[in-house]
């Protein structure tokens, strides 16, 4: 609270990492398919002339492209889709009074971190939840469960909107919505090949014998190029859940600092934190692709709960008793830095 | 080999020169902004009040005093804001009265729950509340660029270019009466 984050920093090397990012993921496309090409050009290259050879590289050309369209769809379409996914509701003009509550405490946020009112939404669970989704702070999204209004007093609502409009300013919001969109779309696109390679096995085992001759010939190199190929297939998804992870924790502490700076009051976050974690039934209307959006993991997994290596690699959110502590240290830190003063 | 090196420093002062200058004008340019957030939420609380005393006018006819205060203030504020090339200071003060008359008008209110059960004054409470807290961190936000921009000016080498961006100290909001300190407490304690 004292040292105020470096927000420049963190938007860049948010900015640098989504586009990184987006060169990953269409270079692994790129593998899949150019690879896929230079296993089959080997095959067919001993073929009789009037037989198939693989001369002309067209898988990498369709699956190099796929992938970019399925980047610039992620792009653009990403913060709805999210939004979407959990059937999140914009409120416009508010009904109730939590409406009108909400609306007042992202508008006051919004002015204390200087970005754009982000658009407000609500969904309809009894969990405790929160997320921030958009590509840029003009275009940005929060969106709050219903439980959260309802358990939250004023300034512990106020706490939580401002982790999330935290993300939005240093831009951690492009980056985790631009992974959801992708992890989504990698995830829909493994299930669809998993049933095509099924039916392909199947397929392939007619004509076994022929290619069984073949074989033989083959230099060692295409087959290590074969297996990691057919690897990168089957671990594209993990890899995309894995990376969504990855990204998310540091991020986490680093929001509820900016939370602290915004509103001055660490200990409000604090609280609402264990509130949230007290609650500990499952956000059921948020899916797995955007649990790293979340300010508290809504799968409700216990590695949240405990400190260590596993929760480390398993972990979309850091602990919630570090974060805690954390946030309570800054509370002392304020209070012992006052109390000279008056 | 020394021409070369010569060539290399000069690109680099130049390179320098060109980013802390135009650092400064940024810096410059977000407390500008800064406090017109503060100029909109002002506005904000000064077209809230008439509203807000017409609905408790009514049911508290014993106390006046408060009311025509918390009028006085809002007529006092807005002149000043009116005047062009008013001062942080006086902008400040003048706000000050204002939200220590709304702290009083709001502890009243709290102490008469009949008046406190109508709908429209809990809404107004709400959006009064809100609007407390809109000045309070558009105020923050102000003092936090402001200060970052004063600190920037005053640091060597970037204060050597203060005069070329056309950099001076940029006030900052002080809270200067104490009432007002605790004001917001009360304030808050009313969302729950």
């Amino acid at each position: 609270m004292n040292e105020p984050v470096d927000i420049f920093a963190q938007q860049e090397a948010n900015r640098r990492r989504t586009r990184w990012l987006v060169v990953a993921f269409i270079l692994f496309f790129a593998w899949l398919g150019f690879g896929g090409d230079w296993i089959l050009w080997q095959l067919t290259r001993g073929a009789p002339p009037n037989a198939y050879r693989h001369a002309f590289p067209w898988m990498g050309f369709v699956l190099t492209t796929f992938a970019a369209m399925l980047a610039a769809y992620a792009w653009r379409t990403g913060p709805n889709k999210v939004l979407w996914s959990v059937g999140a509701r914009e409120v416009a003009t508010p009904k109730t009074d939590d409406e009108t509550r909400l609306v007042n405490v992202v508008d006051e946020m919004a002015i204390a971190a200087g970005v754009p009112r982000p658009r407000v939404w609500l969904i309809d669970d009894a969990d405790p939840n929160a997320f921030a989704t958009g590509l840029d702070a003009d275009h940005a999204h929060v969106a709050v469960t219903q439980g959260l209004l309802a358990l939250c007093s004023r300034d512990e609502l106020q706490a939580v909107i401002a982790h999330e409009v935290g993300h939005i300013k240093n831009l951690d919001v492009r980056l985790m919505t631009f992974l959801a969109a992708l992890v989504g779309a990698v995830a829909l696109m493994s299930d669809g090949l998993g049933r095509m390679l099924r039916g392909g096995v199947r397929f392939g085992g007619v004509g076994g014998g022929r290619s069984r001759g073949k074989r033989e010939n083959l230099g060692p190199l295409v087959l290590v190029v074969l297996a990691l190929w057919l690897l990168s297939w089957l671990v594209a998804p993990m890899v995309a859940r894995l990376l969504a992870l990855g990204v998310s924790r540091r991020r986490e502490f680093l929001a509820d600092a900016m939370a602290a700076q915004f509103t001055r009051n660490p200990l409000s976050l604090a609280a609402a934190l264990e509130k949230i974690e007290h609650a500990d039934a499952p956000t059921l209307s948020i899916k797995r692709g955007s649990a790293h959006l979340c300010i508290a993991d809504p799968l409700g997994r216990k590695s949240s709960l405990r400190e260590g290596k596993l929760a480390d690699i398993f972990g979309t959110h850091p602990p919630m008793a570090l974060r805690v502590a954390r946030l309570k240290a800054m509370g002392y830190q304020a209070k012992k830095k006052q109390e000279p003063a008056a | 080999m020394g021409t070369i090196i010569l060539l290399i420093v000069v690109a680099l002062v130049l390179f320098w020169l060109v980013s802390a200058y135009n650092g400064l004008v940024s810096l410059k340019n977000q407390v500008m902004n800064a406090w017109k957030q503060i100029d909109v939420q002002i506005k904000r609380r000064h077209d809230l009040i008439p509203n807000l005393v017409n609905t408790v006018k009514g049911a508290m006819n014993f106390e006046r005093e408060t009311l025509e205060a918390v009028v006085a203030a809002r007529n006092q504020a807005i002149k000043v804001q009116q005047t062009p090339g008013a001062h942080v200071g006086e902008t400040a003060a003048a706000e000050a009265q204002l939200t220590g008359a709304l702290g009083r008008l709001l502890a009243v209110v709290e102490a008469y729950p009949d008046l406190k059960a109508t709908g429209n004054v809990a809404q107004l409470q709400e959006e009064l509340t809100s609007t407390e807290n809109k000045i309070a961190f558009a105020r923050q936000l102000y003092n936090d660029t402001a200060t970052q921009y004063n600190t920037k000016q005053q640091q060597f080498p970037t204060n050597l270019l203060a005069g070329m961006a056309s950099a001076s100290p940029a006030e900052l909001w002080e809270i200067t009466n104490e009432a007002e300190r605790a004001v917001p407490n009360v304030d808050l304690s009313f969302g729950k």
